[in-house]
């Protein structure tokens, strides 16, 4: 007996080495830790249970028979943070690069299946060569495998990928399809296509960097939701991230004692709205003040800054943060901050979080490139996920909602269930100049300044909307957090009927 | 008695000057340009008076529009505070020919202080002591060591036409001077195209001491000790104190006496300031009178337990001054720092815009010592381009100067300002500074202790284990509200490794927490164990608490995983690991700051006016790059480096925001 369980330690500990000592200081030295430390700083302190540690290929090709390695290139299991259960699988870069074969993806696809019947976030650390091309299409096999669960997984668990080395080729599609992407700034990538094919197709000569690094991915292509220094910060972010998710789609969100009180004032919001109506504002300033001490967990901070998305606590329970930003391009909405709005808005509703929309938005941007890039489907795909979502809703106009964006933006008539507006609202159909010209065409330029006073008197206040209801009250900057509090509390068991459908069809 | 006064400024001391008039029964008009529209000081007023754009020569500037707003309110008399029209002869002409009474000395007194020469002459008239010299032109080596060994060495040989401390020569002996004069001569000819020289006392490392008088309308003048402003930067005062360290008891009446005598023979009615420049053996020679009430008057009302601005008030509505020289009592030590709106990290230069934060520490008791803060501004309101950048005055009154000192500094920890940059970490590292502890001070303090400008420092020593603690602290909090997190797979079973790293920046603390009643005792490796104590709660800008014997505030930013701290004019991102965490963590490459080096960031909002560089051009560290124009003035940013330009970004007459990047390096 003491025999087997000196072998089982003895398995356990070659097992644990994975690709050896020189490839783990290999990976050290490239920055990146093993798949097994970043688990450690991923997992409370000793929760992590690992599953199909001794694993192996079965490939019999091009000498592999001789190269087997328990784990097979990736570890997987299930752990918790700060107390709450999460599956995890780690690409072990050390062991045949990470890449995927067909066992290595039956380990994943386990993984996926429990962490789905347990109704539990599952976290993917990717770090990988992609498929592994001795197995050829056994791989291929299995990253479909994969795919398919992440498509069943979505909606129900929240899925979460970081990249923490490279990803390529068929490896990008799972992190694709999970709610969040992460990445480590440079030593991190992702591409569909590397800079050799690119080369060889196109002729472009580009660097991995330049083509998937972090900055590409949270800039410019919107494919990252955010990027970190390093591997240990990436984790801890990730750990700070599943503490504002719910563990399901039923299970609503996380709760913890708030130290900020709900009814906190704060007199200093009542100038943050400049006189002059063409100066910008930090909309940042606002959420902060409003958050529960100021904890604001943003998503994709770093592309289409126009408009901020993330998650911040009201009285200790999650909400979702949307807000348009006067700061950057005065708020507008373009194609770039609608998608990335309505994303952000349908993961909101799918797992039962509430969202408050803070308002600002002059329009959407005109321009022969914002039509032809398909604004109107990019528009309405933000509009849909408002109309679409049935979890608390409460808005707060704080200046411009003018013309279709105000509709947009969590109106009354779309399914906002609190609509506020501050005194310095103007809720009308355009700003009140290029109004009067198109009412006033011909008039002469005194006509016009003075027609424009009389138009701003009537109807760039909130009380125009107001008297017909579509805002629910006028209230005063300061008292906003108190104010979002009490509509929150009250919208708790908020129930919506809809008809029944097997899915939407949101404008994709 | 006025029963409605006009205050002809802004900002703190239009607040300073409305406390005082309302705690005496008079009503208050402010007057605000558009620029102030909300500002404090309209909203401390009875009635407020807007009176047009924001540039002060079109608004507070303008006497025309002081009179129209004394007359639409009814105001009797004016408060000129200090700077704009305080020291202008015409506005109390102006107001006088309007049947309206000037808060502040008569014209003629003005006039006749308000010119350099004239004022000199005043004082050599009244026996008050002035620099030794001869303003003659000199016309021999043998006459200039004559003259040299009448003034006393050493001495200063300089050029009548002189400048930028060119043709300026210091001697210490008959030789120096000698050899000195020949030199000076022929700089100053070679320099000004003028050889003309002249010979004055020089005065070695000078210190600054004025001091406050008061005279009111029958011929009372008396005079309530002295302040001392050595600590200077490029002539504007950054810290005051009364009394002064380095003056006794005889020294002190001296100047007093020599302050009163001038104040007499001008006829001296109201609040004013006579400076002097002092040596380090109490040698004291006249420089100028200010003929207003001085920014730095609350360390003279610290100590004397006067209200100046009440005085003032009461001498111009022809009340005799309530005291006598005899009645004067000098009691404790006061000290201020003056807040300014500028960044000490870049040069002082300039900062303006919103103040999302500002906390301002609490007035009154800090154990045996008083906070007083003199401010204009309150949270959420801007600081505008227009005007001077001063945003408080911090006060620290105890019975030592070492206690007021101490008061100071923690005062400084406890002052949370964000959205603007502002000096406070380089008042709290002079609050640190020995030799400003000794007393030992010049004016040329600040030149010689941060030649190479001021950057924060990492946290050394006990400053450092404090830091550790506090953060170990606020660690620990976190932890155990995470404990309590709803969804938990066995509720609350989660534990939190009492054993930690805290890395204060790179430098590790180990450390082991534990609880004991309402504090977290954090023990340091070296078996010092610190009780940790406080009431912050996580998203409040301050820390204030014990910390082992010591009571402290620190600044608290948070971070990603960790929190930024600033304490005694130190600062360090802080992160708390456990074990396990520190260990992987000191695998992890060290990343710099993204761009730092090879970029030039605006330091400041403001508008390019111009890029004098192209693209490929190699530079040469201190060639300018851009001139960015902020504040109305014109910067000059310069390479820090030598370098190649690969890239413009910035395009002139474009408006940039703080850190927006002008131009890539190579």
């Amino acid at each position: 007996m003491k025999d087997m369980l000196e072998l089982l330690a003895k398995r356990r500990d070659d097992a644990r080495l994975g690709g050896g000592e020189k490839r783990i200081e290999a990976q050290h030295k490239r920055g990146k830790l093993t798949a097994r430390e970043r688990i450690d700083l991923l997992l409370d302190h000793g929760s992590f249970e690992e599953f199909d540690m001794f694993v192996q290929h079965n490939c019999a090709d091009f000498g592999m028979e001789k190269a087997k390695i328990p784990g097979d290139g990736v570890v997987t299991g299930w752990g918790t943070i700060n107390g709450r259960i999460v599956f995890v699988f780690s690409k072990d870069f050390t062991v045949f690069g990470g890449s995927l074969s067909e066992a290595h993806a039956r380990k994943i696809t386990k993984i996926q299946d429990m962490a789905l019947k347990a109704r539990a976030p599952i976290i993917g650390l990717f770090d990988a060569g992609g498929a592994r091309i001795q197995e050829g299409v056994a791989a291929l096999g299995g990253y479909g495998e994969v795919f398919k669960r992440n498509v069943i997984a979505s909606g129900v668990i929240p899925q979460i990928s970081v990249i923490m080395g490279p990803c390529a080729g068929g490896d990008v599609y799972s992190p694709a399809m999970t709610d969040f992407i992460f990445m480590v700034r440079d030593t991190s990538y992702m591409f569909v296509t590397g800079p050799d094919v690119v080369k060889t197709v196109t002729n472009e000569v580009v660097t991995a960097e330049e083509l998937g690094g972090a900055k590409v991915h949270t800039s410019k292509s919107s494919i990252a939701d955010g990027a970190y220094d390093h591997d240990v910060e990436a984790l801890l972010q990730v750990r700070r991230l599943i503490d504002f998710l719910p563990a399901n789609n039923v299970a609503g969100a996380p709760e913890w004692d708030s130290f900020d009180d709900p009814e906190r004032v704060d007199a200093s919001l009542d100038t943050l709205v400049p006189d002059n109506p063409n100066k910008p504002y930090d909309m940042k300033e606002l959420i902060l003040k409003v958050a529960d001490e100021g904890d604001f967990f943003e998503i994709q901070e770093a592309f289409a800054k126009n408009i901020i998305t993330g998650f911040a606590r009201i009285e200790g329970r999650t909400v979702g943060i949307v807000a348009n930003q006067p700061m950057v391009l005065a708020g507008v909405l373009d194609s770039d901050a609608s998608r990335k709005a309505a994303r952000f808005v349908r993961f909101c509703d799918a797992f039962e979080i509430p969202i408050v929309t803070f308002e600002d938005v002059p329009g959407f941007l005109p321009g022969t490139s914002q039509e032809y890039g398909g604004l109107i489907k990019h528009g309405a795909k933000l509009l849909f996920a408002y109309s679409e979502a049935t979890v608390p809703l409460v808005t707060v106009i704080t200046r411009k909602a003018f013309g279709g964006a105000y509709d947009v933006m969590a109106s009354k008539h779309i399914g906002g269930d609190v609509n506020y507006a501050w005194p310095t609202a103007q809720i009308a159909v355009m700003g009140a100049k290029g109004a009067v010209e198109i009412i006033f065409r011909g008039s002469d330029a005194e006509g016009i300044a003075a027609k424009t006073k009389e138009y701003e008197d009537r109807f760039l206040s909130p009380f125009v909307a107001a008297e017909r209801g579509y805002i629910d009250e006028v209230i005063m900057p300061h008292s906003t957090r108190r104010r979002i509090a009490r509509a929150l509390s009250m919208l708790r068991e908020k129930q919506v009927e809809t008809p029944l459908k097997k899915h939407d069809n949101i404008p994709l | 008695m006025f029963d409605k006064i006009l205050i002809a400024n802004r900002g703190e001391i239009a607040c300073r000057v409305i406390k005082t008039a309302r705690r005496m029964g008079i009503k208050t008009v402010a007057v605000y340009s558009d620029a102030d529209r909300d500002a404090l000081h309209v909203q401390m007023a009875d009635e407020a008076v807007h009176i047009g754009p924001a540039p002060a020569a079109e608004s507070y500037l303008v006497i025309d529009k002081i009179l129209e707003a004394c007359k639409q309110t009814g105001a009797q008399a004016v408060h000129p505070g200090y700077g704009f029209l305080s020291e202008r002869e015409a506005f109390p002409k102006a107001l006088e020919a309007a049947g309206i009474t000037f808060i502040g000395p008569h014209p003629a007194a003005i006039a006749a202080m308000g010119d350099k020469i004239e004022s000199k002459k005043a004082a050599a008239e009244a026996n008050v002591s002035t620099v030794p010299g001869y303003l003659g032109v000199i016309e021999s080596p043998e006459q200039a060591v004559t003259i040299a060994e009448e003034i006393g060495f050493p001495v200063m040989i300089k050029a009548s036409a002189g400048g930028g401390g060119k043709g300026m020569r210091i001697a210490h002996s008959s030789a120096e001077v000698a050899d000195g004069f020949a030199r000076a001569r022929s700089e100053a000819a070679s320099s000004f195209g003028d050889d003309r020289v002249f010979v004055e006392k020089f005065i070695t490392d000078p210190r600054h001491i004025e001091i406050q008088v008061i005279g009111d309308k029958h011929g009372n003048v008396i005079y309530l000790g002295e302040r001392e402003c050595s600590i200077q930067r490029r002539n504007q005062k950054v810290i005051e104190e009364a009394p002064s360290p380095l003056l006794d008891e005889e020294t002190r009446r001296k100047m007093g006496e020599q302050a009163v005598a001038l104040a007499k023979a001008v006829g001296y009615d109201s609040a004013g300031t006579v400076e002097f420049v002092a040596g380090q053996d109490k040698s004291f020679y006249f420089l100028e009178m200010n003929t207003r009430l001085q920014v730095e008057h609350p360390v003279t009302e610290m100590i004397t337990g006067l209200d100046l601005v009440e005085l003032m008030i009461r001498v111009a509505a022809g009340e005799k001054l309530p005291l006598a020289q005899g009645d004067v009592k000098l009691n404790g030590w006061a000290v201020e720092s003056r807040v300014y709106a500028e960044d000490p990290t870049r040069n002082f230069l300039p900062s303006i815009g919103r103040l999302v934060t500002y906390r301002p520490p609490a007035e009154g008791p800090d154990g045996t010592a008083t906070v007083r803060n003199d401010t204009g501004v309150q949270e959420g309101g801007e600081i505008p381009i227009f005007y001077d950048p001063m945003i408080a005055k911090l006060v620290t009154h105890a019975a030592t100067r070492e206690e007021a000192i101490e008061s100071q500094a923690r005062a400084l920890d406890a002052f949370a300002i964000e959205g603007i940059r502002h000096n406070i970490p380089f008042l709290s590292a002079l609050m640190a500074h020995p030799r400003w502890r000794s007393g030992n001070l010049s004016t040329g303090f600040i030149a010689e202790e941060f030649p190479e400008g001021f950057s924060e420092t990492p946290p050394e020593g006990d400053v450092a284990r404090i830091i550790a603690a506090v953060a170990a602290a606020i660690d620990h909090l976190l932890n155990e509200r995470k404990r309590g997190i709803s969804d938990q797979m066995r509720p609350g079973a989660v534990q939190f490794e009492r054993e930690r790293v805290v890395l204060l920046g790179a430098e590790p603390h180990a450390v082991t927490i534990s609880d004991e009643d309402e504090a977290t005792i954090v023990a340091f490796e070296s078996g010092q164990r610190l009780s940790v104590s406080s009431h912050w709660t996580p998203g409040q800008p301050v820390w204030t608490g014990t910390v082992g014997p010591h009571v402290v505030a620190l600044q608290v930013r948070p971070i990603p995983n960790g929190v930024h701290l600033t304490h005694a004019g130190a600062a360090a991102a802080v992160r708390v690991y456990t074990k396990r965490e520190a260990e992987l963590a000191a695998l992890m490459p060290e990343k710099t700051e993204s761009g730092a080096g090879k970029a030039l960031l605006c330091p400041m909002p403001g508008l390019v006016k111009s890029i004098p560089v192209k693209v490929g051009q190699e530079v040469k560290a201190g060639e300018a790059l851009a001139v960015v124009e902020a504040m109305k003035m014109e910067n000059v940013l310069r390479a820090e480096r030598d370098g190649t330009i690969a890239k413009i970004l910035a395009k002139e007459g474009e408006s940039l925001a703080v850190d927006a990047v002008i131009l890539e390096f190579a």
